[in-house]
């Protein structure tokens, strides 16, 4: 077993994939997928298909570069004042453990925090990452986030949980 | 609060040739009114045919505040009945959407409905013997909206039994549903690919208004479309346009781009921009799709249905839809300054899966409440909301191009940059809020 795949490794992954977010470190938080690497939140529970029925989110390197790019621009309105975002993660399980295939899945409790201004959203679920060995280190093919509200009226979520 | 007694001519002031007063967007009162009035005497969107399919099957919604179903009774035609227990009010079913086989029981006491609203059964209905309760409108069972009407799948229901029959109301602004089911090889649509739901802060007539705004998305979406269109000059010239890039970078086209677009409006609020091309027109063909087209319609119809790729046609004040990629908005008013808008797709009977990942691209890109499109355009609404209460000015421009000769137009085609469509939606406003039935 090479030191990128052991448990601990894929744990301190998701750990700090959230870290990343929190902290606006948005390049590194890019890096982290692999090319073909997609984020995603489901509308409906139990979804299967990102393309025949709709997401909340459903971005490939371009879509993710284009919400982190946008987010630095002097016209993002949206973003006056700026957003926060906070993960609150219980310890990840690790659900699959593949070396042959690799193929790494962890399942990670999350309450998640926006606040902008003087308001602040609350959202609770439960993200899977699907991660892979590329190059000696683990990267992120899907990031999938169920969201225990995915079919409510949401309001605006403009990072990503 | 109400600063004045909403009266009829209190109403009419309001509303001028060429701006409007911010009451018309902040008054709770003035929203109550706009729920009894305007959103009762108009022909409202319900629901698609396609989603109750089966006899019992059903979906709730809300309309003008008012909690309905759309059901499909026995006898195969669809209802609209207001879920409300005759008994003592209890909304009768409470899941978005099901199905209830021949009779809706209430949860509360059992009391039991036919799918067109009939009271079935009562439990223990001994106890009412000798009581008015058959007579009176607790026996009448569910009420059933007289006003229904159905084109190409497309239920509309007027609460009211005032104002214009569903003819007469949409006129040949209902071109715009013909063209998008015509772009089905088989001529028809079907609900797919579930519903986005968002919730706005804002008041709905700022949403209604911005659908037709042509001078907003090149500046409101610099942020997003601009940025999409400069990534995508960054890569290599020979990889294909993904559908992403091909929706988002038309947003930022010119303003001479979207006023030669053009925009017609009907009397009654309707309208779409768009009537010479638009931002969907420019999309990658599906060769499978266009031979099916062509089979299905001849090649001059196929065309002639293709080529029509209008922007936004609003049919005033609850449904936006775009024809031209199958998705509609719904406008579901909760409060003076809360709004939540529906964005649903649609299946083209007939054609490659492709067309339907197509719209629901675009619905997650534009309409889902992680969109970067969209949270720019509610932060505008919400901008306004919030600007409105400072003082000093009290009236909103609508000025852009207005011409008195305008007024009074039932179906007029101007320059795209013009805010017509909000002086015609606003026309329409005190039409239906100031009607008053002819005394006898």
């Amino acid at each position: 077993m090479s030191t990128a795949d052991s448990e601990q490794n894929l744990i301190r992954f998701v750990l700090r994939e959230a870290r990343l977010l929190d902290e606006q470190r948005y390049e590194e938080w890019l890096a982290l997928f692999t090319d073909d690497g997609h984020y995603w939140v489901p509308l409906a529970r139990d979804q299967t298909d990102p393309v025949l029925h709709a997401s909340l989110a459903y971005e490939d390197a371009l879509l993710r570069q284009l919400r982190v790019e946008r987010l630095r621009s002097p016209r993002a309105f949206s973003q006056q004042p700026p957003s926060r975002s906070h993960h609150l993660l219980q310890t990840p399980e690790v659900e699959r453990m593949d070396v042959a295939a690799n193929a790494y899945v962890t399942r990670t409790q999350f309450v998640y925090t926006e606040a902008q201004g003087d308001a602040q959203i609350h959202l609770a679920g439960t993200v899977f990452h699907t991660l892979a060995v590329v190059e000696g280190a683990l990267r992120l093919r899907l990031k999938r986030v169920n969201l225990l509200n995915c079919d409510a009226a949401l309001p605006s979520i403009q990072l990503f949980p | 609060m109400s600063r004045t007694p909403i009266d009829i001519p209190a109403l009419r002031s309001l509303v001028e040739d060429d701006r409007v007063h911010r009451d018309v967007y902040t008054d709770p009162a003035i929203f109550d009114l706009e729920m009894s009035r305007l959103w009762s005497r108009t022909w409202l969107y319900v629901g698609h045919t396609s989603q109750v399919p089966q006899p019992g099957d059903y979906i709730t919604t809300d309309l003008a505040t008012q909690p309905v179903i759309l059901v499909r009774h026995t006898d195969g035609t669809v209802r609209v009945l207001m879920n409300r227990c005759a008994h003592k009010g209890a909304k009768v079913v409470s899941s978005p959407s099901g199905s209830t086989g021949r009779f809706f029981r209430c949860p509360y006491h059992a009391w039991a409905y036919e799918t067109d609203g009939a009271l079935y059964a009562v439990p223990r209905h001994q106890g009412y013997e000798g009581t008015r309760m058959r007579a009176c409108e607790a026996g009448r069972g569910l009420v059933a909206l007289p006003n229904v009407a159905t084109h190409r799948g497309f239920v509309f229901a007027k609460l009211s039994d005032e104002g214009p029959d569903f003819a007469a109301y949409f006129g040949e602004s209902l071109s715009s549903i013909d063209n998008m089911a015509d772009r089905s090889p088989e001529g028809e649509l079907e609900i797919a690919g579930g519903v986005l739901r968002y919730t706005h802060d804002c008041n709905w007539k700022m949403f209604v208004e911005n659908l037709n705004d042509t001078m907003h998305p090149m500046v409101v979406h610099e942020s997003s479309a601009g940025t999409a269109k400069r990534l995508w000059a960054d890569q290599s010239a020979d990889l294909p346009k993904p559908m992403a890039v091909e929706q988002f970078v038309p947003f930022v086209s010119d303003y001479q781009f979207f006023d030669d677009m053009g925009v017609r409006v009907f009397e009654n609020g309707h309208g779409w921009t768009g009537v010479n091309f638009s931002i969907h027109s420019s999309y990658s063909s599906v060769p499978e799709y266009e031979v099916a087209m062509k089979l299905a319609w001849g090649d001059e119809r196929a065309a002639q249905i293709l080529g029509t790729a209008r922007h936004n046609t609003v049919y005033y004040p609850s449904l936006t839809i775009k024809g031209a990629i199958q998705g509609i908005r719904v406008v579901r008013p909760v409060a003076v300054d809360r709004t939540v808008i529906e964005s649903w797709t649609f299946r083209l009977k007939g054609a490659p899966d492709e067309l339907l990942a197509r719209t629901l691209t675009y619905s997650r890109l534009i309409n889902s409440p992680m969109s970067v499109v969209g949270h720019d355009d509610l932060h505008a609404y919400r901008a306004i909301q919030a600007g409105l209460r400072a003082q000093g000015n009290e009236w909103v421009s609508l000025h852009r191009n207005f011409d008195p000769a305008e007024i009074g137009q039932r179906d007029l085609s101007t320059n795209g940059l013009s805010e017509i469509s909000m002086r015609n939606q606003f026309r329409a406003w005190v039409k239906f809020m100031t009607h008053q039935e002819k005394q006898p």
